[in-house]
This record gives C-alpha cells, sequence and structure tokens, in this order.
C-alpha cells in the first residue's frame, strides 16, 4: 500500500489522517456507544428500583443489574472510548502513521470478547457479584476470564499508543513537544499501564480461585489490588476527559492554553500522585495502618487535586482568553455569554468541567479525608460523588467530543442538529440531579449496593427519614431525565454515523467560530495563549474555593455532631 | 510553529532538563507506574502480610 492510500489529508484542519488509526476510531468508538446504551438501561433500572415508590426490580434482579451497569459502563462504555481518544490523540494529532495496526485489532477484539463474555457470565445470573466482585463472594469463571482478556486487550491499546509516539518522533511528523492533548492522552496511557496491570494480577488469582485451582484468595489483599485496577481506571478517565476539554477548547473556539509548562506540570502530578488515590477505599479497613492511609490520600491525593484545580483554571482561561482575542471584552463575562452554547460540543465540555470541579471533585476531596469519609463511607454518597465525575465529568465530555468525531473521523454530518443542541443540557440536568440527590441520601445515612432502605421483609427494622425517601424519588426522576439526554445522544450519533448525508473528500466541515486551520493550529501544535488577562476565570475560580472551603468545613461541622465532644 | 525548542540561527538552545522530562513518555511511564507500585501496592501488601493469623 503506498503512503497516499495509507492516508487522506482532512479538508478542514489539514491534518493527515491515517487510514488505519481512523478505523480503530470508529471500531472503538461505535463498541463504547453500545456498551453505553445496554449500561445506560441497566442505570436506569437500578435507579427506579431504589425509588421506594417504583422499587422496579426484584432483589436478585437489582444485583444483576448493578453488576452489569458497573461493568458496561465504568469500564466498556469509558475505556474503549479511551482507546479512541488514544488513537486520535497520537496517529491523527502527530500526523503520524499508527504503529502495528494488527495489533490495535487484537486490543478491540481481545476487548469486544472480554466485554461480551463478561456481560454472558453476569446475565446467566450466577455472577451477580458486582463491579467489585469482592472474595468471598464468587463469580462464574468466565466473568474474570472476560475481565482479564478486556484488561489485557486495553493494555495493548496502550502498548500501540506508545509505539505510535515512537514512530511520530523517529519520522519526525512533529516539532519540539507533543501538543497538549497528545500529553493529556500519554498520562492517561500511563494511569491505564498500572490500572490494567492490577486488574490482570488480582483476577488472575480470582479466576483460578472460582475453578477450583487455589484454595482462596484474601480479602484484603484482593481489595487492596483490585482498588488500583477499580479507583485507577477512574483515574485514566480524569486524565482523559481533561484532554478533551483542552481539545474541544481549542478545536471549537482556537483556544490555545494558558501556560503549556503549567498545564504539564498538572498533568506530571496525575502521573505521580493521581493513581495512590485508590487508598480512600481502604480507609476503615483495620489490615493496613494509618500511615499507609493518610501518605496516599491526604498527602499523595492532594497533589493530584492540586492538578485538577489547575485544570480548572487553565481550561477555561484558555477559553476566555480565546475570546477576548475576538473582541468579547465587556466587563467580567461577555467572552462567557457570547460562547458557542448552542454548540453541543462546547456546551457539553462546558458543562462537564463545571460539574466535575463543583461536585465531582469538591465531594471527592471530602471522601478521601480519612476522619470526614467516616461520615458517608459506604453511603449512597459515594455512588452520588462518582456520578459527577465519571458521568457528568467523563461521560459528558466524551459525548461532547463525538460532536466533533462524527464529522471528522466518521465522515458524516449531525442530523437532528436541535436534538443535538439540547443533549448536552437534558444529560447535564439529569446527572446533576442524580449525584446531588444521591450525595443527600447518602447524608442521611442511605447505604449504597442497597435493594430496599424500607426493610419491608426484615427481621431487623430501622427508619430512614422522610428526607432520605424524598432524595431517592427525586434521584430516580432525575434518572429518567438522564436517560433521555442519553437516548437523545445515541439517537443522534447512531443516526448520523449510519444514515447521515456524507461529507464529501473536499468539503470542509465548520466545527465553530473559527477556521479549521485555526482549530488544527491550536489543537495538534505546542503553543501557549500568551497573556494572562483572564479576570472572568479568577472570579470563577475564587467562586470555587469558597465553595470547597465552606462545603469541608460543614462536614467537620457534621463529624462533630456524629461524636459529640464532652 | 513557535515549537519551544526554536533556537536562534547559528545559536543552538539547550532544552532545558525539566523539558526534557516531560518530552521523555517512557521516563514519565516509569515514574507513573513505579511510585504507585512501591507506595500504594508494596507498602501495602507487606502491611497486610505482616497481619498474625488467628489461632484456632
Amino acid at each position: 500500500m503506498t503512503a497516499a492510500t495509507h492516508f487522506r489529508t482532512c479538508p478542514t484542519t489539514g491534518l493527515k489522517i491515517d487510514r488505519s488509526a481512523e478505523n480503530l476510531i470508529k471500531a472503538n468508538a461505535v463498541v463504547a456507544v453500545v456498551f453505553l446504551l445496554i449500561g445506560g438501561l441497566f442505570g436506569l433500572s437500578i435507579a427506579l428500583t431504589r425509588w421506594p415508590a417504583v422499587h422496579l426490580l426484584p432483589a436478585d434482579w437489582f444485583y444483576l443489574a448493578l453488576t452489569a451497569h458497573g461493568f458496561d459502563v465504568l469500564l466498556a462504555w469509558i475505556i474503549f472510548f479511551e482507546m479512541a481518544v488514544l488513537y486520535f490523540a497520537s496517529a491523527i494529532l502527530l500526523n503520524s502513521r499508527i504503529a502495528a495496526p494488527r495489533w490495535g485489532w487484537a486490543q478491540f477484539w481481545l476487548m469486544l470478547v472480554g466485554a461480551l463474555m463478561t456481560n454472558v457470565a453476569v446475565l446467566q445470573g450466577n455472577s451477580s457479584v458486582m463491579f467489585t466482585s469482592y472474595p468471598p463472594l464468587v463469580a462464574a469463571p468466565h466473568f474474570y476470564l472476560g475481565l482479564v482478556l478486556f484488561a489485557v486487550g486495553a493494555l495493548i491499546g496502550c502498548a500501540v499508543f506508545f509505539g505510535t509516539l515512537v514512530v511520530a518522533r523517529d519520522e519526525k511528523t512533529y516539532q519540539g513537544s507533543v501538543p497538549l492533548v497528545t500529553f493529556g492522552a500519554i498520562t492517561a496511557a500511563i494511569i491505564a499501564v498500572f490500572t490494567l496491570a492490577c486488574g490482570a494480577i488480582i483476577l488472575i488469582p480470582t479466576f483460578l480461585w472460582s475453578i477450583g485451582i487455589i484454595s482462596g484468595v484474601d480479602p484484603l489483599m484482593y481489595k487492596l489490588v483490585w482498588w488500583g485496577m477499580g479507583h485507577s481506571s477512574q483515574q485514566i478517565n480524569v486524565a482523559a476527559h481533561v484532554a478533551v476539554w483542552y481539545a474541544i477548547g481549542a478545536m471549537v473556539l482556537g483556544a490555545k492554553p494558558i501556560s503549556e509548562k503549567v498545564s504539564r506540570m498538572a498533568f506530571l502530578m496525575y502521573i505521580l500522585f493521581l493513581q495512590l488515590a485508590s487508598a480512600h477505599h481502604l480507609l476503615v479497613e483495620p489490615g493496613v495502618s494509618s500511615s499507609w492511609k493518610i501518605f496516599n490520600t491526604s498527602y499523595a491525593m492532594y497533589l493530584a487535586v492540586l492538578g485538577s484545580m489547575i485544570h480548572g483554571m487553565t481550561v477555561p482561561g484558555a477559553i476566555e482568553a480565546a475570546q477576548r482575542a475576538k473582541g468579547f471584552n465587556k466587563g467580567l463575562f461577555e467572552w462567557l455569554r457570547k460562547a458557542p452554547w448552542g454548540n453541543p460540543a462546547f456546551a457539553g465540555m462546558f458543562l462537564s468541567l463545571v460539574m466535575f470541579g463543583f461536585l465531582g471533585g469538591i465531594s471527592g476531596v471530602v471522601m478521601g479525608t480519612e476522619q470526614i469519609n467516616l461520615i458517608i463511607h459506604n453511603t449512597i454518597y459515594v455512588p452520588g460523588h462518582f456520578h459527577a465525575t465519571v458521568v457528568a465529568g467523563t461521560t459528558l465530555a466524551f459525548m461532547a467530543i463525538t460532536y466533533l468525531l462524527v464529522p471528522l473521523i466518521f465522515r458524516r454530518e449531525v442530523m437532528f442538529k436541535k436534538v443535538a443542541q439540547w443533549q448536552p443540557y437534558v444529560f447535564g440536568l439529569g446527572i446533576a440531579g442524580i449525584s446531588l440527590f444521591m450525595m443527600g441520601a447518602g447524608t442521611l445515612g442511605v447505604p449504597r449496593r442497597h435493594w430496599d432502605i424500607t426493610f419491608a421483609d426484615a427481621l431487623s427494622q430501622f427508619q430512614f427519614s422522610p428526607a432520605a425517601f424524598l432524595m431517592l424519588a427525586l434521584n430516580g426522576l432525575s434518572a429518567i431525565v438522564a436517560a433521555i439526554g442519553g437516548a437523545m445522544y445515541i439517537i443522534v450519533v447512531v443516526c448520523s454515523v449510519f444514515l447521515g448525508r456524507k461529507i464529501g473528500d473536499n468539503e470542509v466541515v465548520q466545527l465553530g467560530p473559527v477556521s479549521g486551520a485555526a482549530s488544527a493550529a491550536a489543537v495538534a501544535r505546542y503553543g501557549n495563549e500568551g497573556t494572562l488577562k483572564i479576570p472572568g476565570t479568577v472570579v470563577l475560580v475564587a467562586v470555587f474555593f469558597v465553595s470547597f472551603v465552606l462545603y469541608y468545613f460543614v462536614n467537620w461541622k457534621y463529624l462533630a455532631e456524629v461524636w459529640p465532644l464532652k | 510553529m513557535s515549537g519551544p525548542q526554536s533556537n536562534e540561527p547559528g545559536q543552538p538552545e539547550r532544552t532545558p532538563f525539566f523539558q526534557r522530562v516531560l518530552d521523555n513518555p517512557f521516563l514519565l511511564l516509569f515514574l507513573g507506574v513505579t511510585i504507585p507500585t512501591v507506595v500504594y501496592l508494596i507498602w501495602g501488601i507487606m502491611e497486610i502480610i505482616q497481619i498474625p493469623l488467628a489461632s484456632p
């Protein structure tokens, strides 16, 4: 195959696009969306079961759905999409051919077979061990085998990504440093290597235990190593969706980072410290010392949080600087008022940024603090927190960039533009409600993973406050709104990809108010915006800090009320 | 393109040490895997294996 047939030139951005990378991006993104649909339906059924007045599923189906929901959305949807992001951020943004495309397909098929195998095991009904699958709960052997295949496939994807970086460097397809979006993808891939290795390390002996070759798996050892995968997999998301925020800001508005050095330092904080936050899942385990807990959470994790707070300033700061350069200089917030709120890529990205920071970020620090974690440990507050990070943060950001990938990679026009415009708002509203109301119910003591808080047929009774029931009802209503937003996304994306108008080989697509060349210059090259005049962002950051400090100390006040000192 | 290594003609500018670190994905990969392996996994495993077994 000649170089000419191997590549096409994007008429919008001028970037050289390796057709093998493009096909891998398409395959991974399509499968990701299918798992989002499956996992989302399971999620809706769970929320409607936890709404006491509806109580949709019987107990055995509730735990089956909870297991499937956890795997399909926390691992399958997210990591398939992240594979697409890795190939995009390496081969496409670096103008390079992809290294070892056959290994790329090995990644895809191993992950797909693994994901299907785990789903089959769950649907057969004898693997309702939930996402964490803690021993001594045991699932069918193919549940673990599927997870191991999935993890190995994703590790191969990371290897192809790193190989592509080497190819691009050796073939000099870029000069100087890689673009910031690619650096964010490198961060995600590094975290993924640790994450997936932890998964393989602990799930292989668990698989051997499930087929009777070894006698048992120590539950605490399992928890320690498993959370190296379970929580770090969500840290891949954080690095990937922050990279996506920068990418969307650059592609829609031509926004360059305020400071490449500062943003890269923030990603470095992730590389060095973010994975240690896994320890907060073991904060109430008596088998590990306070020194281990406090170092891994209260010291190391705060450095990673610092990284997130830096991105929380530099992403909107880059957008403000780009908008001000276009003349939106009136007052503090004209740049924000006149942002392209009707563009679903921008709207989804900005909603993701705000909700990730205010809901997911602040609650995450509260959960990572050993003392105040005890107020909400193992309550429904925990899924409230991670729905703010993984769904409002990652899923919304991935949905947002899909609206750019459909015309650029799938070469199809986005259909149902009005539906697409409303989709991020509907989904964002629903998921904000889910997060807030689950956190509210958790603060009132409602446990997570509990089929029936009315204890209708239990020997021991406990009466939760009426407000807890209200919170769960509002959570159910919010889940319906989020499901509508999710359905809007899937209808728009599936119809566009399969039925949308084909974009011509030389047809230029309008991604936002700037030209495709400006988009490409901002997203695929190293460079700073070159200004620090971002007063609106400074005000937004100040509001965030005040909220953060208030909420943090309110939780210490709660703790003082739980254990009064006399 | 305004790369970080833009040079004056005839005067090659030395890339700062820290930038060379950030430009080396395999060094970052080593750090990003080693630190959590030591601080989270190995430290945690050592503490767990030191828990005395219950006697019957």
